[in-house]
């Protein structure tokens, strides 16, 4: 019952996205204008009837309802309660489900709040997130239905891929599709911008928290994941430059991009092109990388979902929606007028070579993801690692990274190096001394860039605050000193980790001791422990900290039994200057047991640096939120007044 | 207002700027695409034309049976990657995948070294009952159905 009841409400809201999206054309024209006025209630109940239908999928999962194929085949009735629930977006219908319910609300909430902007645009910018949401629609409901029956009922489930059963994993893909579908928002905000030639700075200001929103999500996503990576693949590595992971890189950097031009439109109404552009790419990002892990088309550590037929039907999407954007703004560009002109050396020009090197990167991830296909296509297999992506990168972050330090300082519109010199020896200095020093100790390239720009970032990022009183900051200018304070943050631990940590891999019997770094670890006992669905061998380490007192770690190597699969929980001793890491191998033939050991110094910098990038965000969106709150409710107040003295 | 740009030029030069840094961006990527991405190969190809011995590259193949031994360090392991054509011997510090056995299918990503010893920084093994390698997928079929059997 409860199954088909979430499909009829799915096909219900689809049947809702197509007459928002006919209603919105024709309310565009002259004589359907009535018709418009049904697109935002048309919005509101497609997100509650996305919300329902994704509410009785997760009963499902929760009753392990074993008569729906979806349920039989991703969970099982012994799995913890948590990671049932996790369970209903673990697997790829749910997950696209998710998507769609994501985008559902994302568009209710626009259609309820958003009054800045003329409404032939809202009825443009409803029309086209139905138009992406039908696509989506059409996606669950034709290849991917997540609520088909299994008759007869399968006797018991196949269970959850035992990877994905780790609490942080439970919330990293709702996160990032937040991030991704939050963008479909800005994608759809710049269709109608482009339809109805109104871009300008009401329309950036509208489209700016959706930005900041998505960027917030999709920052933590990332932190997340990289995070995930690091201790449950117990590789010791915190960024693979695997497909997936730069599937969420991608919209990142372009979001990242989008988020500094949107500003320049919102403040000085310069950059209009280019942000509607920017808008369809990154929502582009979004789908491509949507694409590249629900096809499974690449070969990935995440490649559990490998179907062709699927791929396709995102490529389609992919082709339509990204065809059809471009070919508007091809259509329209030229009849966008130019904005406010500005000098090259203002900061508007530093947000210009900031939005132009973070799109280079952008191409030189979104071409080393995809060269494996294209290189197959031509009949060769290769892949594409960090020999290419950790170079090529540098070469365009190292100098945005510089234009980090420097653009904020400078004024709009017109500025001078000159000006601003003695604001920045400070930090150049420091950056010089720091590189010289590391490069003096023999550390290799990169890491010396790192930490010297690291170092230079650090002051740099808070000389926006000089000579201001702290108290009368306004939030945005905060939020903009601490992401940027975390940059040079997370800068610093990526710099130490790749330069300083020390690596140990031994075969030990109980009893024996080995040193890695300042730590002396004593392998004290091998036991058998059992959990709720999972056996394993754990091995007890006690670790001493330079002579210190003893510490316990307890790395396991697990056995699952739904579905049958070895994993291996690394274990983590965390102090304030860096972790250690322990990772249990096998039993070699002479009875010593394999351990693999790192000592990685301020190795935790990197998601710390991560997650203050990401409140930086917040406290920009808050400040956002806050004055167009206060704006708004002063219109309000003008509005009520003169119609009281009209009466 | 000489400091700024003549308003008409100004979008050109944005467009230009933007257009330069990308195509830069485009070339470099195509140029260090062609050295830096790795093959793959197959015992075969290696034994035909072997990789420069400074390249990364992937080896897939089956692990012959009865060639794993480990050193005495109990962390290095040697064995024999064939495919029925050729035989490549493969040296591996590390731990191994849980997968990773005699008769079974595996990817070795590495280096060739120069006494013909294939050098593996990390070896792929189908991972679960649902994945496995790609690499080893386009394998010819008889072979695949064996490295799947196998390690079922």
């Amino acid at each position: 019952m409860i199954a088909e009841f979430g499909l009829a409400a799915l096909w219900l809201a689809a049947a809702l996205a197509a007459l928002q999206l006919l209603a919105g054309v024709l309310g565009l024209t002259a004589r359907g204008a009535e018709l418009g006025q049904i697109v935002r209630p048309l919005a509101v109940v497609q997100g509650v009837l996305t919300l329902l239908s994704f509410l009785a999928l997760m009963v499902l999962f929760w009753q392990t309802d074993l008569s729906v194929k979806l349920v039989a085949m991703n969970s099982h009735s012994a799995k913890p309660l948590l990671y049932k629930l996790a369970g209903t977006w673990g697997n790829h219908e749910g997950s696209m489900l998710l998507w769609v319910m994501v985008m559902g609300l994302a568009g209710s909430f626009v259609a309820l709040v958003e009054r800045r902007l003329p409404e032939p645009t809202m009825l443009a910018t409803l029309a086209g997130q139905a138009f992406v949401s039908l696509g989506f629609y059409a996606f669950l409901l034709f290849s991917s239905n997540p609520f088909e029956r299994l008759n007869p009922a399968a006797p018991e489930g196949q269970g959850l891929n035992p990877l994905l059963q780790d609490p942080g994993l439970a919330f990293h893909p709702p996160t990032l599709y937040i991030g991704y579908v939050g963008l479909s928002v800005a994608f759809s905000f710049a269709i109608g911008a482009l339809v109805t030639r109104e871009v300008g700075p009401a329309f950036a200001r509208a489209m700016r928290p959706w930005v900041l929103g998505s960027w917030i999500f999709l920052t933590l996503g990332i932190v997340a994941g990289s995070y995930w990576a690091y201790y449950e693949l117990g590789w010791g590595g915190w960024w693979f430059w695997d497909p997936v992971e730069n599937a969420s890189l991608m919209p990142w950097l372009a979001a990242t991009a989008l988020l500094h031009s949107v500003s320049v439109l919102a403040a000085r109404n310069a950059l209009r092109a280019w942000t509607v552009m920017l808008g369809v790419v990154a929502f582009s990002m979004s789908m491509v990388g949507t694409f590249l892990v629900r096809s499974g088309i690449l070969t990935s550590v995440h490649a559990f979902a490998v179907d062709p037929e699927r791929g396709s039907f995102i490529l389609a999407l992919l082709l339509i929606n990204i065809g059809g954007a471009l070919a508007l703004f091809g259509l329209r560009a030229g009849t966008v007028t130019e904005g406010e002109r500005f000098a090259l050396t203002s900061r508007e020009g530093a947000l210009v070579f900031n939005n132009v090197l973070l799109s280079a990167t952008l191409g030189i991830v979104l071409l080393g993801t995809l060269y494996p296909l294209l290189a197959e296509a031509l009949g060769a297999q290769v892949s594409v690692g960090p020999p290419y992506f950790n170079p090529m990168s540098a070469v365009f972050v190292v100098p945005m990274l510089v234009v980090m330090g420097i653009g904020p300082l400078l004024r709009w519109r017109r500025d001078s190096l000159a000006r601003v010199r003695w604001s920045v020896i400070v930090p150049l200095a420091l950056m010089l001394l720091t590189g010289a020093a590391f490069a003096l100790k023999g550390v290799a390239v990169l890491p010396v860039l790192g930490m010297a720009l690291a170092a230079g970032l650090v002051v740099a990022s808070l000389l926006p605050l000089r000579g201001r009183k702290l108290r009368q900051v306004k939030l945005p200018l905060w939020g903009m000193v601490v992401a940027h304070f975390g940059v040079a943050v997370a800068l610093f631990g990526m710099a130490c980790d790749s330069a300083y940590t020390t690596e140990k891999l031994v075969a030990l019997r109980e009893g024996e001791t080995v040193a890695v770094g300042p730590w002396q670890i004593d392998l004290v006992a091998i036991e058998p422990v059992a959990g709720p669905n999972w056996t394993a061998l754990q091995a007890t380490l006690s670790a001493r900290y330079d002579g210190g007192s003893a510490v316990k770690l307890q790395p396991q190597a697990r056995s699952f039994w739904t579905p049958p699969q070895q994993t291996s929980e690394s274990a983590l001793e965390t102090r304030w200057n860096g972790q250690l890491y322990a990772v249990l191998g096998e039993r070699a033939e002479d009875g010593r047991w394999q351990l693999r050991l790192w000592w990685k110094p301020f190795v935790t910098l990197i998601w710390y640096g991560g997650v203050l990038i990401a409140l930086g965000g917040l406290l920009a969106l808050l400040g956002r939120v806050a004055s167009d709150l206060r704006r708004f409710i002063a219109r309000d107040k003008i509005a009520y007044r003169k119609s009281r003295q009209g009466r | 207002m000489s400091e700024f740009v003549k308003p008409k030029h100004q979008r050109l030069v944005l467009v230009l700027i933007a257009v330069v840094a990308l195509i830069g961006a485009g070339l470099l990527a195509a140029w260090a695409l062609r050295s830096q991405a790795s093959y793959f190969y197959l015992p075969a190809d290696i034994a035909a034309d072997p990789p420069a011995p400074d390249r990364a590259v992937r080896l897939g193949g089956m692990v012959e049976g009865g060639s794993i031994k480990t050193a005495a360090d109990g962390v290095t392991i040697q064995f024999v990657v064939g495919d029925g054509k050729a035989r490549v011997p493969v040296s591996f510090k590390g731990i191994a995948p849980d997968l990773f056995q005699e008769g079974s299918g595996v990817v070795a990503e590495g280096k060739l070294g120069a006494d013909g010893t294939f050098i593996a920084d990390n070896l792929l093994a189908k991972h679960d009952e649902k994945y496995v390698p790609r690499e080893m997928k386009d394998m010819t079929e008889a072979q695949a159905r064996a490295a799947v059997a196998e390690t079922q």
